[in-house]
């Protein structure tokens, strides 16, 4: 039996291993480390190269782990107080998918908040769960959809009492947590799965004072990005799983969708992130507070702009706030989250993760400086001193509650053609049609379309959101159902 | 023994100065800080590893940022100074007796402390009760100034590590807010001639022309810094730094002066063609 030190990382020392073999390589990838495309080498750096290798005995096998991927499991799993982790390389989007996939099949119904990422909806698509959507309620003032409360999802366990699973945004993409222990309580009571989105809150098992963590609150699945705020590559993520579950189960259902070709890139940066956040992950994100918290002081100070934090909290669909979020209100000066978000980077060389109709976003993670956040702060205040107009006019709501018609998969698999999305009120959906960053649904196949969100859709293209999700690429048509 | 300092101006180009002996070694929370003493050009100190000032020929940069907008607008009073730790900017404005206040934002307090210690040459003016002296990010101290000051000079590292801010849109945008309807701004131009610096150059005068309507670009010779030829950027909300130059009016002040006169202020707003090209090109 190996020991749980966490200053282990065992795919980065197996690799640094093969490494000093100096192995001759006569398997793929063909580029045999870096000799077969001299571009790239040089583009990426030898080392990146030498160590983007295949799955071989001595470096194990994600699909199926026996040693140093098995051992860095464990690991992980320790790390985040889980009964097992596994490393994912599709990205959190196969995590989430996973999730549902493990215990939801064709006809099972899964209760979970209409915002939602798309990987959940398409995770519906593919296994024929029915989603049973609870309304998450909007902060009116904000346009920011909120958490379930706990009543509401009691409401919906009581009206579908046959529900599987019940999954839960937390945090949202705003920092929004709702009470996961109570609702993972009461789902268990009822004989639910318990299954967290948790893309935005690795930290939450790392740092203090931050909001509880889908395994601290007994959840029984959690889709964890890694790479989001944890400091991996971007694609790796964690799935963490409770003792509920069984883990060869999952494995499979991961297995069904998962490439073969694990990448030993973001296997390794997994690896490394986890041992670098299980060993200074308090320290990290004590800084990543304490920036948060200044950049937020310096904004409000600024006036005109809310960056919002813990005050919202109200003991139910607020019930906890990541604070380490830095998401601001900008209708205030008259100017969309989306035309601040494309004016800090057309004009002030500055990304942020996302801007929306009311807010923007900007993460601070790992890797933040003090330096770059005054930047940060000063464009702000430059936007507003230069671009400031008057508020009226504004679309200010959000959240719109959904006529669920038919299941996504039933709506995704039945005929459809294509008509201009302004001449589509009244049709059922067969597509998407979201803004991308967030990636929350406007609309998900199989609902009703009406005047309201085509407003919305309209609005947020005027404004510059990227719109996403359907078969045109111009996003002018849209196809639907024929009933 | 040898001992040499050595920058790296580009990849391929070396400029070394021979070290009679290292003076003081030390890292700040942003960058380390060396000073050496040299035959030729005396103390002399840097930031990690490039060179910022030497005993033997710190006038020429502290003249040319000082006395160009201080003989433009002979009625400056409040005056603010970033960057510029080592005091030479400071010592050469309090000789302005017209000068009532200057605030000075230095965002590493470990370089001046250097520089009191092992550069009086330049720190010696700091404690002049018209000096105020702040520890600061220069980019968030301007950030709540308005119609505030007369003149701004911006005495900065290059663009890279801590002085990132001070070439950036948002920086000079909260300038302009900070200077007063007839206010200037100063500032450390980088270099026309090798390509990185070029570029430095270019994207700092492209952002600054933005905010302020006059504009221009001078020049000077520096024996230390990367290809001798240096510039610095004159904008300015109002005034002219050649129409409005009043000749008479500073030579009357007296002030003694070892590169600065103001036949040089007439003739250093004239660029050798490469240069007016390099401008004329920052917007592209």
């Amino acid at each position: 039996m190996h020991s749980l030190w966490q200053g282990k990382a065992p795919i980065y020392e197996a690799l640094q291993k093969y490494k000093s073999l100096r192995v001759v390589p006569f398997d793929v990838p063909g580029h045999k480390q870096g000799r077969g495309n001299p571009q790239l080498t040089e583009f990426l750096g030898e080392k990146c190269l030498s160590v983007d290798v295949n799955s071989m005995k001595p470096l194990d096998n994600l699909v199926h782990p026996v040693s140093v991927i098995r051992e860095a499991e464990e690991l992980a799993a320790d790390a985040f107080g889980a009964h097992h982790a596994f490393f994912m390389v599709n990205g959190t989007t196969a995590a989430v998918q996973a999730m549902i996939m493990s215990v939801c099949k064709q006809g099972d119904k899964i209760i979970m908040p209409r915002n939602v990422h798309r990987s959940a909806i398409n995770a519906l698509i593919i296994s024929g769960t029915i989603p049973v959507y609870v309304n998450p309620g909007v902060n009116k003032h904000l346009g920011i959809p909120l958490g379930m409360s706990v009543a509401a999802v009691r409401n919906a366990i009581e009206n579908n009492p046959d529900a599987k699973a019940i999954f839960i945004n937390n945090p949202t993409y705003y920092g929004i947590c709702s009470d996961l222990r109570s609702i993972t309580e009461l789902a268990h009571r009822h004989n639910m799965y318990v299954l967290v989105d948790e893309a935005h809150g690795t930290h939450f098992y790392f740092g203090e004072n931050l909001p509880i963590s889908a395994m601290a609150a007994g959840a029984d699945m959690a889709a964890v990005s890694m790479h989001k705020t944890g400091g991996s590559l971007t694609q790796s993520s964690f799935l963490l799983i409770s003792s509920r579950l069984s883990t060869g189960h999952v494995r499979q259902t991961i297995n069904l969708t998962q490439t073969t070709s694990g990448s030993y890139l973001l296997l390794a940066s997994l690896d490394i992130s986890r041992r670098n956040l299980a060993l200074e992950g308090k320290n990290i994100f004590k800084k990543v507070s304490a920036l948060a918290h200044y950049a937020r002081e310096e904004i409000n100070k600024i006036g005109g702009y809310y960056a919002f934090s813990t005050e919202l909290i109200n003991g139910d669909s607020v019930f906890d706030f990541d604070h380490t979020k830095l998401s601001i209100y900008t209708r205030e000066i008259g100017l969309a989250g989306i035309e601040v978000y494309d004016i800090l980077r057309d004009d002030y060389e500055i990304q942020i993760e996302l801007g929306d109709i009311g807010n923007i976003l900007a993460i601070i993670s790992v890797g933040d400086r003090e330096l770059a956040l005054e930047r940060l702060v000063s464009a702000l205040s430059e936007i507003k001193r230069l671009y400031m107009k008057d508020k009226a006019g504004m679309l200010d709501h959000e959240y719109i509650n959904p006529d669920v018609v038919m299941t996504p998969q039933q709506a995704f698999y039945s005929t459809q053609h294509s008509v201009p999305i302004s001449d589509s009120a009244g049709y059922v959906c067969g597509e998407f049609v979201m803004s991308y960053p967030p990636g929350i649904p406007i609309l998900a196949p199989g609902e009703r379309i009406t005047e309201e969100i085509i407003d919305y859709i309209t609005y947020s293209k005027a404004k510059g959101c990227f719109l996403t999700g359907t078969e045109d690429m111009s996003v002018k048509n849209i196809k639907i159902v024929e009933e | 023994m040898e001992l040499w300092y050595t920058e790296q101006h580009t990849d391929n180009v070396r400029f070394s100065i021979k070290v009679d002996k290292p003076l003081f070694s030390g890292q700040s929370e942003f960058q380390r800080i060396d000073v050496f003493n040299s035959v030729e050009f005396g103390i002399f100190f840097t930031l990690d590893g490039l060179m910022m000032v030497t005993e033997k020929d710190e006038f020429i940069y502290h003249d040319m940022i000082v006395h160009v907008p201080m003989a433009t607008n002979s009625k400056i009073k409040n005056v603010l100074v970033i960057g510029a730790g080592d005091g030479g900017t400071v010592r050469e404005l309090t000789r302005y007796s017209a000068i009532e206040h200057i605030d000075m934002v230095e965002i590493d307090k470990l370089v001046v402390d250097v520089c009191r210690k092992y550069l009086p040459q330049t720190a010696c003016k700091l404690d002049d009760p018209r000096v105020q002296l702040y520890f600061e990010d220069g980019l968030k101290f301007v950030r709540s100034k308005e119609n505030a000051y007369d003149l701004i000079v911006v005495d900065s590292t290059d663009p890279f590590g801590p002085g990132e801010g001070l070439f950036t849109r948002e920086f000079y945008g909260n300038c302009f807010k900070a200077l007063k309807e007839d206010g200037i701004l100063v500032n450390q131009h980088e270099s026309p001639y090798y390509a990185e610096y070029a570029k430095s150059m270019q994207r700092a005068h492209k952002r600054i022309r933005e905010f302020f309507p006059v504009c221009r670009v001078y020049q000077a010779h520096i024996p230390t810094y990367p290809s001798g030829h240096w510039l610095f950027g004159f904008a300015s909300k109002t005034y002219d730094p050649l129409a409005d130059l009043d000749e008479q009016s500073w030579n009357n002040l007296g002030l003694k002066t070892r590169y600065y006169n103001t036949e040089i202020h007439k003739g250093c707003f004239a660029l050798p063609n490469y240069v007016k090209e390099l401008l004329v090109s920052a917007d592209e």
